[in-house]
Parts: C-alpha cells; structure tokens; sequence
C-alpha cells in the first residue's frame, strides 16, 4: 500500500534563506498529523512544498504513490487530489457560497451544474451551513468562511486535506465550530496534514504529531509522546511556551 | 520658554478671524463689480447671436445627433474594446513569468504612453504609404479603432495590472490548490475582482477616449464618417456662427459629466 503522502530528503530555500533543511516525512492513509513548531520553523513552506504551491529546491514528494516533483507530471491534474485550507480562507469574494464549491468542480472537474451544485450542498450540510448557500464570503463571520473553505476543498473529492494554521485567525468563540469540522472529518476517516497551535486538538485527535523547529523534524511520533512527554529539550521548551503563554524561559 | 504667541489676542490690531472676514468681504466686492462691469459693457445680443443662435442650433441639431454623434461613439468604443482586449493581454504578459514577454509588454506600454494620440493615429493612417498591400479593413473606422485603441491598451494595460495586483495572492493559491491552471484562475478568480477594483479608472479612460475621439478628423473623413468636433467645425464654418461648436460641446458634456460623476460614485462607494 502507498503511503498518502511521502516526503524524502525535501529542501526548500528562498534565495539565500534555507527555509527547509532536509525534510522526510509519510504519512498514511487515513492518518490525521499534526504539525506543530515555532513561528518561521517552516510549517507552512512544508505544506505549500507539499501541493507545489511552492516548488522545492531538492528533495521529492508523492501523493498517493504519485511524484509530484517529477517533471512530467500534470501538476494541475495532480493538486485535484489535495484539498487546502488556508489561515486567511482565501474564499472568492466575488462569488456566492455556493459558487465557491461549485466553479472549480465545474471547470475543472467538468461536473454538470446540477450534480456540482447537489455535491456543493452535500458539503455545506458536512459543515453545518446550508443555510449560507447564497451569501457573499463578506456576509459570513470568519470560522463560517473556514467552513465553506473546507466545503471547498471537499467537493473536489481530496484524498488528502492540507490545513494551514485554519484556525488561527479566528476570534476564539468561533475556533470551535472549525475544530469540530475537522474533527468529524478525522473521523469519517480523511488522511489530514494539519499545521496547528491547537495543542488540545493535536492531542485528542491527531495519530502523530511532528514538532518542526529550524527548517527540520526535530521529533515525531503519537501526542502522548511528542506532547505529553518530548524526548528532545527544543520541543520542551516550545510546548511550555505555548502551553503557558505566561511563562517566560 | 517659547510662547505660544499666535493663539495670544491680538490686543490693539485686528484678531485673525476679523482680518479673514474683511480679506473675504474684499474678494467678493471684486468679483461684484467684475460681474456688474461685464454684464454692462457686453453686446448681449450679438453674443446670444453668436453663441446661442436658435435658428442656428436648430439646423444644427438633428444631423448632430444623427450623424455626429453616432459615429463619436462608433470610434470611441470600437477603440476602447481594442484597448481592453489589448490591454488586458499587455497586462497578463506584464505579469509573466517568462521575461521577454514582460519585456515585449513593457516597451509598447512605454511607447504608446509617451506619444501624443495624433501621432499615433496618423502614422496608422500613413501605413498604406509604406506597405500598399496594408489595407487596414473598415476605412477611417478601421484606422480609429486601431489608432486611438493602441494608446488607450497602454493605460489600460497599467491600469489592469495595477488591479491584478491588488487581489490577494491567496485568491490564486486557492484557486491553483483546487486544480485551476493559470489561466484559468486569472479568468474565473483574479480577473474578476481585479476589474471591480478598477471600475473608477476604466470610466475615466472611456472619457478621455471620447474626447480623443476628435482627432479623428484629421483622418480626412467623408460627411459620413464625421464626429463631434469636425462636424460643429463645419457648420459653424458653413453658417459663418459659432454656435454649433457650442452645441456641440454641450454634447461632450452631456456624455462626460454624467460618466465623470458615476465614476466617483464608484471611487467612493469602493
Ligand atoms: N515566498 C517567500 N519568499 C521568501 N521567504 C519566504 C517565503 N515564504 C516563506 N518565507 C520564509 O520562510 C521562513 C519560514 O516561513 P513559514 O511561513 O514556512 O514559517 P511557519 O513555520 O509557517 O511560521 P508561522 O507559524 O509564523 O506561520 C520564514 O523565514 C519566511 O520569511
Ligand atoms: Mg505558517
């Protein structure tokens, strides 16, 4: 069986800025992997190298036994397969909700308008808002947009979903709703690369958790290690920061 | 110490204000007796002859708007779809990753911008002089719309980038994550909403089109073929009173005021 996602030897460098220093990393299908590490650690280069929207400097990356760092390879074709979510929703402003979830089912999936729209339906009812289908993006508080967001990427039929610190620009009484969405994702049983700071989420509902620090994987393995007791002293360190943002070291 | 002597009262002189007040009442005594001055000494009657001649106006009139002013929007907006199809194309090779497009769009952009219109139309019309077998399809329309679009893609061309620019980046990374080429995503995603940035800009350049419009005349064009400016010319010649002229930028008027106003609604509203 193939791995989801496979990542060997992955560096990745902005002019002179080694942002990536040497990255392997699988995960499996079905599996849920919280990545966890300081600001600038690269977290978000990782899962951007990950869906080629950002190209790696060496290194290879297959999804779904596919290398999407070969050459040949129909990158549009290829990135159908990987759902995003983003830190700022990125929805279409100039879209309706339900455009949203239907343009790219129709114009790259060529899906017929009321099958993309049956589907778009299906998928705001996953994430509890049906209601919104004809809304603006503006209509909607922030953790409604990361819903439809990961609606979104939902209809695309993924079979891997990338979330890039998706609930990090939320005011906190809407994190929730968010965090419950990909809860039940988890469940139903998504393979899911979640870049976090929602240490209680890595906890419960994450098989693994990578602590990134400094463009590399400092540790990796399930939260009752990484989180409840790190063998390396940088993830110590990190984990009280973040778990007592009062404490100063 | 400093002091904050101007805020002090000015005990014994004039207070500030007052010496606003009586500056103010001085400037509108001037422009009264102006006022008062021209409107005696003037030949109301020879100038509303001139100038407002109803007989005149009212010759002038149907074959304005018949003719006239019909073929003033025939050029302007064949011009202005040129300059959009080209300019948007300008735009997106601006924003290439492959360098000698940029480079091409950047030159043109440069080129166009920094010659007068007239130049521009002129050396379109004078191509057959070069390459007799370059016969621009459409006459003095052909030549028009190709002349007076080649300076507007220019601006245009910068004004879409600008407004390409402006839509958040993250727009194109969602729309690539979800399998959209390129070129896809500009059409479906970023264009879209770079046009709404840009609506206030792209009426102004609808305006100055068609106030460029008139240097079409100096194309040689047929009675038919006539627009605006040429045709008040000419019968302002013919009736030996300039009162045509004025009707006929009372026309401009009619059309740029309104398309100035709504697009600052726009700008506002934004
Ligand atoms: N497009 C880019 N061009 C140049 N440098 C970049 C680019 N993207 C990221 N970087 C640099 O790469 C480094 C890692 O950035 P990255 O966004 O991956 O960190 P992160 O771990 O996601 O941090 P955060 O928790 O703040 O989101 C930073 O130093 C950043 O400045
Ligand atoms: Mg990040």
């Amino acid at each position: 069986m193939n791995h989801a996602v496979e990542i060997r030897g992955l560096h990745k460098s902005f002019g002179s800025n080694k942002v990536l220093k040497g990255i392997d990393l699988s995960v499996e299908p079905g599996q849920v992997v919280c990545v966890i590490g300081p600001s600038g650690s690269g977290k978000s280069t990782l899962l951007r190298c990950v869906n080629l929207l950002e190209q790696p400097t060496s290194g290879k990356v297959f999804v779904g036994g596919v290398e999407l760092t070969d050459e040949d390879v129909d990158i549009d074709a290829a990135r159908r397969g990987v759902g995003m979510v983003f830190q700022q929703f990125n929805l279409f402003g100039h879209l309706t909700v339900l455009r949203n979830i239907t343009i790219a089912q129709e114009r790259v999936l060529k899906r017929r308008r009321p099958e993309c729209e049956r589907i778009a339906r299906h998928n705001l009812e996953r994430v509890g808002l049906t209601e919104k289908a004809d809304s603006y993006p503006a209509q909607l508080s922030g953790g409604q947009q990361q819903r439809v967001a990961i609606a979104r990427a939902l209809a695309m039929d993924p079979s891997l979903m990338l979330f890039d610190e998706p609930t990090s620009a939320l005011d906190p009484e809407l994190v929730g709703d968010v965090l419950t969405v990909m809860r039940k994702l988890a469940e139903d049983g998504m393979t899911m690369l979640v870049v976090t700071h929602e240490m209680a989420f890595a906890r419960e509902v994450a098989d693994r958790v990578v602590f990134m620090d400094d463009g590399m994987v400092v540790e990796d393995g399930p939260p009752s290690q990484v989180i409840a007791n790190p063998k390396h002293q940088r993830t110590r360190s990190f984990l009280s920061r973040v778990l007592n943002p009062t404490h100063v070291d | 110490m400093s002091e904050p002597v101007a805020a002090l009262p000015q005990r014994g002189g004039l207070s500030p204000r007052k010496k606003q007040r009586i500056s103010r009442g001085i400037q509108y005594a001037i422009l009264i007796v102006i006022v008062v001055v021209v409107a005696l000494l003037a030949d109301w009657p020879a100038i509303i002859n001139s100038f407002l001649n109803v007989e005149v106006a009212g010759e002038t009139l149907p074959t304005l708007f018949t003719v006239a002013l019909r073929n003033t929007v025939i050029y302007t907006v064949t011009a202005y779809v040129v300059g959009f199809v080209v300019g948007m194309v300008l735009a997106l090779m601006r924003l290439s990753s492959v360098a000698p497009y940029r480079w091409i769009a950047a030159v043109y952009i440069e080129i166009f911008r920094g010659l007068p219109a007239l130049v521009v139309l002129l050396m379109i019309a004078s191509l057959p002089l070069a390459f007799p077998w370059l016969q621009i399809p459409g006459g003095v329309y052909g030549q028009a719309a190709l002349g007076l679009g080649a300076v507007s893609s220019a601006y245009l061309a910068e004004t879409f980038r600008g407004g390409i620019q402006a839509v958040p980046k993250g727009q194109m990374e969602a729309a690539r994550s979800l399998g959209m080429p390129y070129m896809r995503a500009m059409v479906s995603i970023v264009i879209p909403q770079a046009l709404r940035i840009v609506i206030p800009p792209l009426t102004n350049q609808l305006v100055f089109l068609f106030k460029d419009s008139s240097l079409v005349l100096f194309l040689g064009v047929t009675a038919a073929q006539v627009e605006l400016a040429k045709f008040g010319n000419d019968v302002a010649s013919t009736f030996a009173n300039p009162t045509p002229l004025i009707v006929t930028g009372a026309t401009y008027l009619l059309l740029t005021i309104p398309l100035g106003y709504l697009s600052r609604r726009m700008e506002a509203r934004q």
